[in-house]
């Protein structure tokens, strides 16, 4: 009869952890994959107006950034509240930016020159004032092909 | 000899250590914005041509004031009706264009070719409401071309640029390209941006 006598043990099994690494690996490939490293630490604020009729930016190395908006509020005591131009890891002033793109174009081969985007990543709420100079300086360098970067998002949440 | 069983590796640490490079990945990295609206600049004009003369009724007026009103011919127009006001006035087909199915009225534009959207904004204006403004103009210009590109080509224009920006595309591209540019000449972007307006 004790054949059949069902083993009793009184305290519970422990739970694997053996799957544990592949879970978190698969986290880490799945962030691996789907971010890019920071170029720039930004020093302004820089919350994207919306757009819905975007086109992607293609070959990240040709793609040069151009960053304006309201200093953060760590760098507000220093550098006061009127928004400004980054350039790289420091601000700028507008007159920098024919100086900045004819740096860049020279790192980059001669063939690819003129495939050359300037990617304005440009705060909402800056004034057009900001935006137009940048443009006419753009032009001045004769960096033409630019890009508004935006958010993906309807446009009319841009006047909330 | 007797057989030896390789010792097995411990691998109780590896979570750690993946939890470690996972940490890692996820404070240095953001997830980046990449796309916006392409444009083009116009370069700087040595000497100062006169313009060649534009009938007052192909020129589309978009202004922007300081208070981010958007004024569209002289009229307070709300941004949502900004895209159909464009459509029809590119698409109006006064003169000159067997594809348009607009109006006709002859107080708007002759034809694609010729409508110029005029873009005027003061140095006060937010740079959001630019770009809300921006977007409904290029969304204008793509509804009319995915129109005319689905009618010619039964395909849609931005499926086509898609298709030619990608790189495993594995169609005729010089093709592709001859269609973009058959529907681009169709309406093509003609979007002038004034210097902006001295408020004072």
């Amino acid at each position: 009869m004790s054949k059949f006598k069902k083993k009793k043990s009184g305290d519970l099994p422990a739970i694997s952890t053996a799957s544990l690494p592949d879970i978190v690996f698969m986290l880490l490939f799945f962030f691996m994959v789907a971010t890019v490293m920071r170029e720039n630490t930004l020093m302004i604020q820089n919350d994207l107006p919306y757009a819905d009729q975007v086109e992607k930016l293609q070959k990240k190395d040709l793609v040069m950034y151009i960053y304006a908006g309201k200093p953060s509020a760590r760098y507000q005591k220093q550098y006061g509240t009127e928004a400004r131009i980054q350039l790289n890891d420091k601000f700028a002033d507008v007159s920098d930016i024919k100086q900045f793109i004819i740096e860049e174009r020279g790192s980059k081969r001669e063939e690819l020159k003129n495939k050359l985007t300037t990617s304005l990543k440009v705060d909402g709420e800056t004034n057009m004032g900001l935006v137009t100079d940048i443009k006419y300086e753009l032009r001045r360098a004769e960096a033409y092909r630019i890009n508004y970067t935006t958010r993906n998002g309807d446009a009319s949440q841009n006047l909330e | 000899m007797a057989k030896r069983s390789a010792p097995e590796v411990n691998a109780g640490s590896m979570a750690d250590i993946a939890f470690l490079l996972l940490i890692f990945f996820l404070v240095t990295t953001t997830i980046e914005t990449d796309a916006g609206l392409n444009r083009k600049l116009p370069p700087i004009q040595e000497d100062i041509v006169d313009p060649p003369p534009l009938k007052k009724k192909n020129i589309f007026q978009v202004l922007i004031n300081q208070q981010n009103d958007i004024l569209v011919e002289e009229r307070e127009m709300e941004l949502k009706d900004v895209r159909q006001a464009a459509i029809d006035f590119l698409d109006n087909g006064g003169a000159g264009c067997d594809y348009c199915q607009g109006k006709a009225d002859p107080a708007s534009s002759d034809n694609p070719n010729k409508a110029v959207i005029l873009l005027q904004q003061t140095r006060e204006t937010d740079y959001s409401t630019y770009i809300a403004i921006q977007n409904e103009l290029v969304a204008a210009y793509n509804f009319l071309r995915n129109r005319e590109a689905n009618r010619l080509f039964g395909m849609s224009f931005t499926e086509m640029e898609a298709d030619f920006n990608d790189a495993q595309y594995n169609g005729d591209k010089d093709q592709l390209e001859e269609k973009i540019k058959t529907v681009r000449d169709l309406f093509p972007l003609k979007l002038s941006e004034a210097e902006p307006k001295e408020s004072n």
